[in-house]
């Protein structure tokens, strides 16, 4: 009986790994082959082998998008580790019951939907939308079309949307990170950036690498932020991938700029996973 | 000279430290003993620098301490849970407060060696700082803070996480070479066998007051206060009222038999009139007495005897009920009657407060 459970279990654990193969191995084999076929006319593709798709990545109006693109990303992640790490440091000295209640309110706006936030935000700064009647109340002169559309905005609305992906794994390290180690490096003759530049970083360094993954991927190839708040202005690779598909139904090409955001993904996950160099700072798990 | 004058913390509506005083002499080894939440912790952190104080004021050989920070005084702590970097290795742990002095590589090797080869570790200088056990980390805790060759060194309760067997060797090995090195060590415990063990003197605290500050022997000989005698070494506990004599001593009756006794307590000796006291015996201050002679004697009734290799301990009953444990050197029978008899000297009465532990 025992025997016949824990074969079933067995499959059971297999499952994971099916789910796996069929939808990650699985399109990711599919957007490969689709990258080195030509397109068709109305779409779809035609079973000829070409490499064009790769060599137009290279053309620089394609080439400034992604620059923008991981600009955007990474200052997205900047400012969501420069606000959350204050916050979370914050939250895990306050003694435990208000602990849990400040974790609840940091992650409620997961609560609602992604486009529901969004589309209040963009309501919200609309040119005749509330925050503009405000302004005008409060007889502050500005140009209406100019509190909505702009990159500002969309930095905005990255850095709400992102910041429960910082806040929660530094939480967890931050509530098993030992204070003491700051006393004893002040007592040892550190000033205060010496005890951050030496101790609070190094030990926290591996927490702070995957919340800055955590914002910066999804961040990455985020296109209905830029395109709800930022307009035609603000083309990046997620929109341009979108475009691809479903306007200029060029299949290859996006799937080429697919393929181009997988690797940008895959080599800065390994940059900032690598161990550091001295080799007597070794990388603390968590 | 380490002087902590009227030294005063609150936390919010708790007072931790109120009003402390105590001169540490140079080379001295003293432990800051009580029970926790006493505030002798906080003591050792503003002592450190770690910690300010809302009043009072600390000097270090005539100079106040007062707006120096941690990092710039002549002190180094080792701290409860070792506080090691786990980033770094032994080496690098030890030698993090050098670095920050920008000493010179030449110096730094040569000096982490000595302070590794100092606390036995020398050979584990590569290791990671978590791949030690607890008493291999305490050591280089140990190392981390002598290596800067402080005046003083702080330790808060270093040896807290270590087993017993551990523990009784490491407390040999702080004690030998506090005084190989000369240095003022303020150690901080709960542990009163320890503070016996390894201190010149004993600063006891309790709610943020000195109680007393002696060496051991004096504190064990002569506690000053009901919480001394309570806290340090075992004791027979009696209470009832006691007064004043023309003598000096105090008479308090136990079993109906008179028993005199003598006092530190400053309110018990102002008033003449008859007070709530308690009383404090030794176990190993009684006798058994074989005659009728003698003072404080009281007939008792062998309850029970156990033996504990080094003496025996008697479990006897006084006529109304009151029960007293001797230390005696040989074996009594149970039923066997006897009798009991302390000296007045060894006799502790204090007023009786209210609140007191036990």
């Amino acid at each position: 009986m025992r025997h016949r459970l824990s074969a079933w279990l067995a499959v059971a654990a297999r499952l994971p790994l099916a789910w796996y193969f069929l939808f990650f191995a699985g399109p990711l084999v599919l957007i490969t082959i689709t990258s080195l076929l030509t397109r068709g006319m109305y779409g779809g593709v035609v079973w000829q082998l070409s490499f064009l798709n790769f060599a137009r990545l290279f053309d620089s109006l394609y080439l400034m998008i992604f620059l923008k693109s991981v600009v955007l990303a990474t200052v997205t992640a900047v400012l969501c580790m420069l606000i959350g790490f204050p916050i979370v440091w914050a939250a895990t000295a306050a003694p435990p019951q208000k602990r849990s209640l400040l974790l609840f309110l940091l992650s409620l706006p997961f609560f609602t939907n992604l486009v529901i936030r969004i589309y209040a935000l963009k309501l919200f700064t609309a040119h005749d939308g509330p925050l503009a009647y405000v302004l005008t109340l409060l007889h502050i002169e500005f140009d209406p079309f100019s509190l909505s559309q702009n990159l500002p905005l969309v930095i905005f609305g990255m850095v709400t949307s992102y910041l429960p992906f910082m806040i929660l794994p530094l939480f967890t390290a931050f509530e098993r990170f030992d204070d003491s180690l700051i006393d004893a490096a002040h007592d040892l003759g550190a000033n205060h950036w010496q005890t951050a530049r030496k101790v609070l970083i190094p030990v926290l360094r591996a927490p702070l690498v995957s919340g800055f993954l955590m914002v910066f991927i999804p961040a990455l190839g985020e296109f209905v932020i830029p395109d709800l708040l930022g307009g035609a202005k603000t083309m990046l690779i997620g929109n341009l991938i979108t475009e691809q598909f479903l306007k200029a139904r060029d299949w290859p090409f996006g799937a080429a700029l697919t393929m181009f955001l997988i690797i940008i993904i895959g080599a800065s996950v390994l940059i900032a996973r690598r161990t550091p160099k001295d080799a007597n700072a070794r990388l603390v798990t968590t | 000279m380490l002087e902590i004058r009227g030294i005063e913390k609150r936390f919010g509506s708790q007072t931790a430290l109120a009003g402390m005083n105590l001169s540490i002499r140079e080379g001295e080894f003293v432990s800051l003993l009580g029970p926790s939440g006493c505030g002798k912790t906080t003591l050792l952190r503003i002592i450190a620098g770690l910690e300010s104080a809302d009043a009072g004021d600390i000097l270090w050989k005539g100079q106040s301490l007062s707006n120096l920070p941690a990092r710039e005084r002549p002190f180094n702590m080792v701290f409860q849970r070792y506080a090691l970097f786990p980033h770094l290795n032994v080496f690098e742990n030890v030698a993090f407060g050098l670095r920050l002095k920008k000493v010179s590589e030449l110096e730094i090797k040569s000096r982490v060696d000595e302070a590794l080869a100092l606390v036995d570790l020398q050979k584990l200088g590569a290791r990671g700082s978590e791949q030690l056990s607890g008493g291999q980390q305490q050591r280089v805790a140990l190392a981390r803070a002598l290596v800067n060759r402080p005046q003083v060194l702080l330790l808060d309760e270093p040896l807290s996480a270590l087993d017993q067997q551990l523990r009784l060797r490491v407390q040999a090995e702080l004690r030998l070479l506090q005084k190989k090195l000369g240095l003022t060590f303020i150690l901080v415990t709960h542990d009163q066998d320890e503070a016996m063990a390894v201190s010149d003197r004993i600063a006891v605290l309790n709610h943020g007051e000195l109680e007393q500050f002696a060496s051991p022997q004096e504190i064990y000989d002569r506690p000053a206060s009901a919480f001394c005698a309570s806290f340090i070494g075992r004791a027979n506990q009696f209470s009832g009222t006691g007064q004043k004599q023309s003598n000096g001593m105090f008479a308090f009756s136990l079993n109906g038999q008179p028993i005199q006794g003598v006092s530190q307590c400053e309110r018990l000796s102002k008033t003449s009139e008859a007070s709530a006291v308690q009383v404090f015996v030794r176990p190993d201050k009684i006798r058994l007495s074989e005659g009728s002679g003698g003072q404080n004697l009281i007939s008792v009734k062998v309850v029970q005897s156990v033996f504990r290799g080094t003496h025996h301990e008697v479990f006897a009953q006084a006529g109304d009920g009151t029960m007293i444990h001797v230390a005696s050197p040989h074996a009594l029978s149970t039923d066997q009657k006897v009798s009991l008899s302390f000296s007045p000297e060894d006799t502790f009465i204090f007023m009786a407060t209210e609140g007191l532990s036990q």
